[in-house]
């Protein structure tokens, strides 16, 4: 089992005081691994990505990185630390062209640096080198999800964060960009995802996490998980009780 | 910018350049006080425009400009020696005041700039020993440039070109640097542009400090041009104003200001032969513009290019 790099421990976070979305919740995710977030809509997912991201700040409880509390710290800051996170949605800036928004994916780089990281991105994301002079608006859903996920490599992260990458796409794009992932974690780096497209997300996971109303339902190996005939009513809500998180 | 947008430029400018001369004492006037608007407007574009916050306060560093350059003129500081004070005054005054007020956001910082013109506008009121209160100052000498007076308005017009056109450079190099590209992703979207490390507070602050500094520097063009200022001048009305002249050219361009002060300034102007119902006959054309173009003057350009698809 590859060591720990995220976790949270009994986290408590949420939009306002009377919106309380993560319970007391409790996760890790492994180097070098991809962990996949799953469950019901408002169970949390997002919510995770974003705590961990410093978009919120917890109410109590501690999440760790490496080890060290990173609760409450800007995104700034954990980007600094080598935490990138893709939101959901289009994450582009429309009007700009698309090598414009990747000088801003590198805008806390060192400005010697950043021209190398470009060039990094666009060998491995060759159809992105063709429209660098583009409107980042007239890409395809493909090419705009190649160019965010390039966008966070800029910074050579430890861990990428990403929300709901195939929203979109087509289910060949969405292969193209799980194979992506699937490549990154090979490397090294540890992705932690949230994916509505459960048994394609499974195929390319390492490890599933069942999340209910903010808490861990269940933790489970993603291969085992593909094959579980109840995963719909996993997905849906009614995975077990907290306990079951810790089954395997 | 294409080539044929960089000849269109160059031909509009010397075209510029060259009618003045043409022109009586006041056509000369105008034209200098639209170069000197153009500049406090390029500012709150930057501001509105690029990083996307709302301001009724510009009117209020048009008139700190204005009245450093009056004061320490009269007390002989020569004008580039008080420019860049001017300048540097109202870039930290709108870092004073955008730490505080760029904590709220859109109707809330309009009416947090209101108040903050409203504020000012008072000071300049009631401040007698210093501003002159209501009766202002007079006297205002116009600038020598390199042993070169500038007194006559046709010189006076060539130099406040020149520097329009010089603050016109240097915030095209502003955004198209990297500094540039913040701004319009703060404009496009925050929570994305924070998800790249892109330090809001900070780039929000700048780009409102530096509209800041172009309203003062329009300001010292003013004080000069018209060498007798009042506090009437730089009050809410006069923010409004170039607020219109953002959004009637078009927020976000870059030549938005310009199109925007030429209708807001020029217009009232050419409009004089309806006599007393002149400015009603502007506000029409204003409503009417608005309903037509809600992007502005130079949003036509994209709907022509739209419309040939």
């Amino acid at each position: 089992m590859n060591e720990k790099i995220i976790e949270f421990d009994r986290v408590v976070a949420g939009y306002s005081p009377s919106l309380t979305i993560l319970n007391d919740l409790t996760l890790d995710a492994r180097r070098g691994e991809i962990t996949l977030l799953i469950g019901p809509n408002g169970a949390g997912k997002s919510t995770v990505l974003k705590t961990l991201f410093g978009l919120l700040v917890p109410r109590s409880g501690e999440i760790r990185f490496e080890g060290r509390a990173i609760g409450g710290r800007s995104p700034r800051s954990l980007l600094a630390e080598g935490i990138a996170f893709v939101p959901q949605g289009r994450n582009l800036f429309g009007s700009l062209s698309v090598l414009h928004n990747l000088e801003l994916g590198g805008i806390t780089l060192p400005r010697g640096a950043l021209a190398g990281r470009i060039e990094e991105v666009l060998h491995r994301f060759p159809r992105i080198r063709e429209r660098i002079g583009n409107q980042a608006s007239t890409l395809s859903g493909g090419e705009q999800k190649q160019l965010e996920v390039g966008r966070a490599l800029l910074l050579h992260p430890r861990v990428l964060l990403i929300d709901e990458p195939s929203i979109g796409l087509s289910p060949k794009l969405v292969q193209e960009v799980m194979g992506l992932l699937r490549a990154l974690a090979d490397a090294g780096t540890t992705v932690v995802m949230v994916e509505q497209n459960v048994r394609t997300a499974l195929k390319y996971a390492n490890r599933a996490l069942v999340l209910e109303t903010g808490r861990l339902a269940l933790d489970r190996p993603a291969s085992e998980l593909l094959g579980d005939p109840d995963l719909n009513r996993l997905f849906l809500g009614g995975a077990g009780s907290p306990a079951a998180a810790t089954a395997h | 910018m294409s080539r044929r947008q960089t000849v269109a430029v160059v031909v509009g400018l010397a075209l510029y350049a060259l009618l003045p001369p043409f022109l009586k004492n006041y056509g000369v006037y105008l034209m200098t006080l639209l170069c000197v608007y153009v500049m406090a407007a390029m500012g709150l574009n930057l501001v509105v425009g690029y990083a996307g916050q709302m301001s009724i306060g510009q009117a209020a560093f048009f008139g700190i400009g204005a009245y450093h350059v009056a004061i320490l003129m009269k007390l002989g500081l020569p004008f580039l020696a008080v420019l860049p004070l001017a300048a540097g005054s109202c870039f930290v005054i709108g870092l004073l005041l955008g730490f505080p007020a760029l904590r709220v956001q859109h109707h809330y910082l309009a009416f947090a700039t209101l108040g903050f013109n409203v504020l000012v506008y008072l000071v300049l009121r009631n401040e007698q020993g210093w501003t002159g209160g209501t009766f202002g100052l007079a006297g205002i000498p116009r600038p020598t440039l390199f042993g070169v007076e500038l007194d006559g308005n046709l010189a006076f017009f060539y130099f406040t070109l020149a520097s329009t056109v010089v603050l016109a450079l240097l915030l095209a190099w502003l955004l198209r640097s990297p500094w540039g590209r913040a701004f319009a992703a703060l404009r496009d979207n925050p929570i994305r542009a924070e998800s790249l490390g892109v330090n809001i507070t900070a780039y929000t602050l700048l780009a409102f400090a530096i509209g800041a500094a172009c309203a003062g520097v329009g300001g010292a063009y003013y004080a000069v041009l018209v060498q007798y200022i009042e506090p009437s001048a730089f009050n809410v009305p006069a923010s409004l104003m170039m607020l219109l002249a953002v959004i009637v050219g078009g927020s976000g361009r870059f030549f938005g200001p310009l199109v925007g002060t030429v209708v807001v300034v020029l217009l009232p102007e050419w409009l004089r032969f309806a006599q007393n119902w002149y400015l009603m006959v502007f506000g029409f054309a204003v409503v009417a513009l608005m309903v037509w173009l809600p992007g502005g003057v130079l949003s036509l350009a994209d709907r022509w290019r739209r419309a040939r698809r």
